[in-house]
């Protein structure tokens, strides 16, 4: 057993714990985007950061790759922890702005308004579809692509690809993205899952637009073409 | 795609995850850009997803998942030249090929694209063609870096090769043909046969360069007859190329050898013979 201290209290854990799951069993909220629990930590998001070590030798980690240590000093909101959270969320605005999640981060920390050129990503490129899809669904049928400003993720060549089964676990477990799915442009289109779900103004006849929980509604984007 | 081309490479770098890049690079050199089915093919014989694949053909600029042209354009964008203003040379460039960084001009001739730091920051601005250092470069000398390019890299440089005097081994006629030089100097004149019809074909005499003029576009990968223009007789022999199996024309070098040249449009198979012609010239007297 390892003992560590977290913002003053003292716990003990198992030998291979993340100073994040120490953390959540004390019950220190942290957010994250990129953890899941299942999926190999990867710490793309940066959300979890925390401050370790006192005096001159603190430094910020993230917390859900960094395993605990003997005699640990975590401090999970700190001065310094909050201002790099607080930028990490105003950088994921800049580049995601209409995300629900990213929404609800900034307002829950306190982000009015962010300082950067303003971009419509869909993507903040935390690859949780990609290790869904390689560690839960053994498929591998989407991966990163490109470089620096061109990273992407999708399937090779941008063709669907033949080992996709279209499970819709790459967008059940995004965090960032209801716009994700592309079925609009089936070509493009990453998993195509949503294809499985059927719309429900197609079984119904009257149906009314507010009432529609599909967007944007395949059928809708159909119809139009 | 040679499936077998792409299993040799394999076979000579299984093993690790490293092993990848390398065996990326071959293919690469190979054919010169990365195509779709030789990806797939690596996937395949190596166990390695095509999607780590795809993500590391994407993720070096060595690598191109586009057709190449024939010449490869570098302009260099580092610091140092960026100040020396590489960026006008590289817009010169862009502007004189017609393409964009990255692209390939529409005669597949010139494949232009920007680099980040050569190391040689004290010659700046310098622009990479095809391997050769063009340092200090103006405005004004892009156009000249241009024209030599289309019109002289296939030349042999150097030492490259050596110009060799070919005549018919039935009729013994001279072949060279100083109406129409390759590479500076009289060619080879043969006649091919194709589909039917009957070619006229120039081959540069430099052993080591494969500059060729042909009247009649030929498929590349078909096996051609060549004849002797003067008396008209086959001067195919026995003898098959060792890079592609097809058979290999035989010619009599003046100097006292054989020459083999391989009857596949678009081989490099050629063979220079010693011992055959010396064999020859001792069996002869015994014959007659």
């Amino acid at each position: 057993m390892i003992t560590l201290t977290i913002n003053g209290l003292e716990v003990s854990v198992e030998e291979g714990t993340t100073i994040l799951e120490a953390a959540q069993f004390l019950g220190f909220p942290i957010p994250t985007l990129c953890h899941m629990e299942g999926l190999t930590p990867y710490g793309a998001c940066r959300l979890c950061v925390v401050e370790i070590g006192e005096g001159p030798n603190a430094k910020l980690v993230s917390s859900c790759t960094y395993l605990a240590e003997q005699g640990l000093k975590v401090r999970t909101a700190s001065k310094r922890v909050m201002r790099a959270r607080m930028m990490i969320i105003e950088l994921l605005l800049a580049s995601c702005p209409q995300s629900k999640i990213i929404q609800d981060l900034a307002s829950k920390y306190d982000v009015r308004q962010q300082r950067f050129r303003q971009e419509y990503e869909d993507c903040i490129l935390c690859g949780r579809c990609v290790r869904m899809c390689e560690e839960q669904m053994m498929a591998k049928a989407i991966g990163f692509r490109g470089r620096g400003q061109n990273r992407s993720i999708g399937t090779p060549f941008d063709i669907p690809s033949d080992i996709c089964r279209q499970c819709g676990g790459c967008i059940y477990v995004c965090p960032a993205c209801t716009l994700r799915c592309t079925y609009t442009e089936p070509e493009k289109a990453i998993c195509g899952g949503c294809a499985n779900i059927s719309p429900p103004c197609i079984q119904k006849d009257h149906f009314d637009d507010l009432m529609c929980y599909m967007d944007p509604c395949v059928a809708c984007e159909i119809k139009k073409e | 795609m040679d499936e077998q081309v792409i299993e040799k490479i394999v076979a000579e770098h299984h093993g690790s995850l490293g092993g990848i890049l390398t065996i990326l690079s071959e293919v690469q050199a190979k054919y010169g850009y990365l195509p779709e089915d030789s990806l797939r093919r690596v996937a395949a014989t190596t166990n390695v997803s095509l999607t780590d694949l795809y993500g590391v053909a994407t993720f070096y600029k060595a690598f191109s998942l586009k057709p190449r042209g024939k010449h490869l354009v570098s302009v260099c964008l580092g610091t140092a030249c960026h100040v020396r203003g590489a960026a006008r040379i590289a817009e010169e460039l862009c502007k004189q090929l017609g393409v964009q960084p990255g692209e390939t001009t529409a005669d597949k001739e010139f494949t232009l694209e920007t680099v980040n730091c050569l190391g040689g920051c004290a010659l700046g601005p310098i622009v990479v063609v095809d391997g050769r250092y063009y340092t200090n470069v103006r405005k004004s000398k892009v156009a000249e870096i241009l024209r030599k390019t289309r019109a002289g890299l296939d030349k042999p440089q150097g030492n490259h090769g050596f110009p060799l005097t070919i005549q018919c081994p039935h009729c013994q006629q001279n072949l060279m043909d100083p109406a129409k030089p390759i590479d500076g100097v009289p060619s080879i004149h043969l006649t091919l046969c194709w589909n039917g019809g009957r070619h006229s074909l120039h081959l540069s005499c430099f052993y080591g360069s494969f500059v060729s003029a042909c009247d009649e576009e030929i498929p590349v990968d078909s096996v051609v007859g060549i004849v002797c223009p003067k008396c008209g007789r086959d001067l195919t022999s026995e003898w098959t190329c060792l890079e592609c199996g097809a058979g290999m024309a035989r010619l009599l070098v003046q100097e006292g050898a054989a020459l083999m040249v391989c009857t596949r449009s678009g081989c490099k198979g050629r063979r220079l013979d010693l011992d055959t012609i010396l064999a020859e010239e001792t069996n002869r007297p015994n014959q007659e």
